[in-house]
């Protein structure tokens, strides 16, 4: 059985999806620019190159580069196959391919469990969840659609508008309370955030809400006054409520490039980032950069925004997320058994 | 930083070839290679690179590099060249009009910062040209796009152009041109929803809009972080609407900016303006060699001593110098060149923009803590006027209550008080050497 037969094998099997019918089809839907650019430059790149040499290699590299593959990651992974077709002796470039897409997908799902990684909850209590990133990547709108997932959950949702810097930000969050029927907690703008997430917190108590989400402002890693402040917010969520915040989701715009390498691990260290929420996913020909962070950095990848509707944000399924990608290159294969 | 500049790439090769005297074509395939990288991390498109690299071997493998004494700074030097020619030169001019109003059009996709940057442009081209904008709010999507463009107007007191929500955004951009002739506008600037560049209904509006305001120009707003996918952004924007010219944001972030080089590459139009932070008077001409060295990873001196005339009151750098020279500045003067010193911002940027301190930084205990600057500034804050003018003054129980009102301990005032007595004897021994001299002062006496 190929390899992608397994694959496929395992969204025909009940038992082991996990989640509901639609997901696959979602992520079909919204890495369509993805798949197609990545499988068009497989296949036009094993046309070329019927032979596995050198040149082979280095395109190979180019075209994993050209997806947002961090350079060690591809640089890693390229040298393991250069070894692994040494070793088994593989000269024409089509055999290949079935290893590289399985490289791929090791290094997508990590070496741990398959499952996607559920959102940490408090059992007797207020949960919180801390949105942070850099600015332009989607924080308030990702916020929006997480309070719309949560509240079909059957859960009661407070919102915490803890931007208090951008023109607008505020607004911005109370148009998405009003669409998601889900209360915002506000101060004006200029105010410090940290107590409006403080107040966001007695609030959400004293309404019996299940689950708090804290807005923040967009900040680049290296100013280090902001990131300061994130500190500062980090350390009223801990002490107003212990084991708080649940989850600290980075937001990263999937179109960055090298950067967003730098800004998971700066944000990691001030705000103890537990997971990312992957933004416009749908827009890029990229989706590399899961392939980096999953790599170099021990944080999981969580959401993923696929699109601009209220439930375009979904659990991050690494099988979902393969099966997106190598969509067109599964088909490709059966055709031709 | 995360990823080492070229120049430390190429360490490793250059050590190698130093006791050889002779370098080969080998090594200067081995030198292309980390250039090669280099280029890469820095998010260059990885197309344009190939190129570049082909141009830089040639050169390199002739006798340019070759035969050159110090071939690691040759390379060096080419591939900077080659940089900043593919950037071109600088342009930082706004169209005009032969009628008024003036359009210009901002285009990008989703949280490039094109409402943000409508503001500053604005707002340069009121306080630099003297000019009379109108701000167009035509993004009718995004929640509160509106409101954000209304409140960044009110912070500018420039007036905002908008219908609401509802109505199309070509309209809008119609409407927003009557209203501007009207009451004498001689630019308006739309600011239109961010979109993905393969969204073709949104594409289309964008293109009716165009065919019916005539904009001078069209500005493709793009996120300095943008990785290898700016290329065919850019590709596309500039294929569907004919873009005049591009603005570059968040560059006071640490990513070296490769998709600048991208973006000139495939389109060849100019990056016009770069935005360089979140208030709406930190936007700045677009410097071609500054760039090179950026994504080089090289430091930025000239962008260093650039900030510092900004920040640094001509008139009182010279009233430092003579004060220096007299031999009498005191803690107050301190006082007065820390707060300059931080104006410029944090320190760790200054630091990035000076060469070869990314490796300085790389060491973990040379790490710069603001919050000593802080402890400084409340030590002095803490001493009281005649103490600042005479530190000798200061014994043993002056000293404790220093330490008490600032929260610090003895030590730390002995050690503050200590330093300001060397800094004192240096500038003695600097001013006397300058007195043999020219009469040419330091203007920044903390460089």
């Amino acid at each position: 059985m190929s390899f992608f037969q397994k694959l496929k094998n395992k969204f025909k099997n009940p038992e082991n999806n996990t989640t509901d019918e639609q997901t696959p089809e979602k992520y079909k839907e919204g890495l369509k620019k993805t798949r197609t650019s990545f499988s068009d430059k497989m296949n036009n790149l094993m046309a070329r190159y019927r032979k596995v040499d050198e040149d082979f290699f280095e395109e190979l590299e180019e075209v994993l580069i050209g997806s947002d593959v961090g350079v060690t990651t591809v640089m890693d992974l390229v040298d393991e196959l250069r070894m692994e077709a040494k070793r088994q002796n593989i000269k024409d470039s089509s055999q290949l391919k079935d290893v590289i897409s399985e490289k791929l997908v090791e290094i997508y799902q990590g070496d741990e469990d398959e499952q996607p990684q559920k959102l940490q909850i408090n059992e007797n209590g207020l949960t919180i969840y801390l949105f942070v990133g850099v600015n332009g990547v989607g924080k308030t709108t990702s916020i929006g659609k997480m309070a719309y997932k949560l509240k079909n959950e059957g859960k009661k949702v407070v919102m915490a508008a803890g931007d208090t810097f951008r023109a607008g930000a505020i607004e911005q969050l109370q148009v998405w309370g009003e669409r998601t029927g889900v209360e915002v907690i506000r101060h004006n703008a200029g105010s410090d955030p940290a107590a409006v997430i403080y107040d966001g917190i007695k609030a959400a108590q004293a309404r019996g809400a299940d689950v708090l989400l804290c807005d923040t402002a967009g900040r680049l890693q290296n100013k280090v006054n902001l990131m300061n402040e994130l500190n500062k917010v980090h350390r009223v969520i801990e002490r107003e409520v212990p084991g708080a915040p649940h989850e600290v989701l980075l937001v990263l715009d999937a179109t960055t490039g090298q950067n967003a390498l730098a800004q998971a691990k700066t944000f990691q260290e001030t705000a103890k980032v537990s997971g990312i929420v992957l933004s416009k996913l749908d827009g890029t020909a990229k989706g590399g950069i899961v392939l980096a962070i999953r790599n170099e950095m021990q944080i999981p990848v969580k959401f993923v925004g696929l699109g601009e509707q209220m439930e375009d944000l979904q659990e991050f399924d690494p099988n979902a997320f393969v099966y997106g990608i190598f969509a067109d290159l599964m088909q490709e294969e059966e055709q031709a058994e | 930083m995360a990823f080492e500049g070229l120049a430390d790439r190429l360490q490793s090769t250059i050590q190698k070839i130093r006791g050889r005297g002779k370098v080969t074509e080998q090594d200067v395939k081995e030198m292309t290679r980390e250039v090669r990288l280099a280029l890469l991390e820095a998010d260059v498109n990885f197309k344009v690179v190939k190129q570049l690299i082909n141009k830089i071997k040639e050169r390199a493998i002739g006798q340019e590099v070759m035969e050159s004494l110090t071939p690691g700074q040759q390379v060096i030097k080419v591939v900077q060249e080659e940089l900043t020619q593919l950037m071109g030169g600088e342009q930082s001019k706004i169209a005009t009009a032969e009628r008024p109003p003036t359009v210009i059009m901002m285009v990008g996709l989703q949280g490039a910062g094109k409402t943000t940057t409508t503001g500053k442009l604005a707002n340069h081209l009121r306080k630099k040209h003297n000019r009379n904008p109108l701000l167009v709010a035509a993004d009718v999507y995004r929640p509160a796009a509106i409101d954000q463009l209304e409140t960044l107007g009110k912070q500018l007191s420039l007036p905002v152009f908008s219908m609401g929500t509802e109505a199309n955004p070509v309209d809008i951009a119609n409407e927003a041109i009557k209203k501007a002739k009207e009451e004498h506008h001689d630019y308006v600037i739309i600011d239109t929803a961010g979109r993905l560049h393969v969204d073709e209904k949104l594409m289309d509006e964008l293109t009716q809009i165009k065919t019916d305001v005539k904009p001078a120009e069209i500005f493709l707003v793009v996120d300095a972080m943008t990785g290898q996918d700016a290329v065919n952004v850019a590709e596309s924007f500039d294929s569907q609407l004919d873009i005049s010219g591009v603005v570059l944001t968040k560059l006071d972030g640490d990513t070296r900016g490769g998709a600048a080089l991208s973006i000139r590459a495939v389109t060849g139009k100019p990056i016009k303006f770069v935005g360089m932070g979140e208030r709406t008077d930190q936007l700045e001409a677009f410097h071609p060699e500054r760039m090179a060295s950026r994504i080089l990873g090289m430091g930025d001196v000239l962008s260093l001593i650039e900030k510092a005339q900004e920040n640094v009151d001509e008139k009182q750098a010279r009233d430092l110098e003579e004060k220096m020279r007299s031999m009498s500045f005191t803690f107050d003067d301190f006082l007065e060149q820390m707060s300059q010193v931080k104006k410029m911002g944090p320190l760790d940027d200054l630091l990035d923009m000076l060469p070869g301190a990314g490796k300085m930084k790389g060491m973990k205990n040379v790490q710069l803590d603001e919050k000593q600057l802080v402890y400084v500034e409340a030590i002095i804050q803490s001493m009281t006027r005649k103490e600042r003018q005479e530190p000798s003054l200061i014994n043993a129980s002056r000293k404790k209550r220093i330490a008490k009102g600032s929260g610090r301990s003895v030590s730390e005032v002995n050690r503050l008080l200590k330093q300001f007595e060397d800094m004192k004897k240096m500038m003695k021994q600097m001013t006397n050497m300058q007195k043999g001299k020219k009469k040419r002062g330091m203007k920044f006496p903390f460089m």
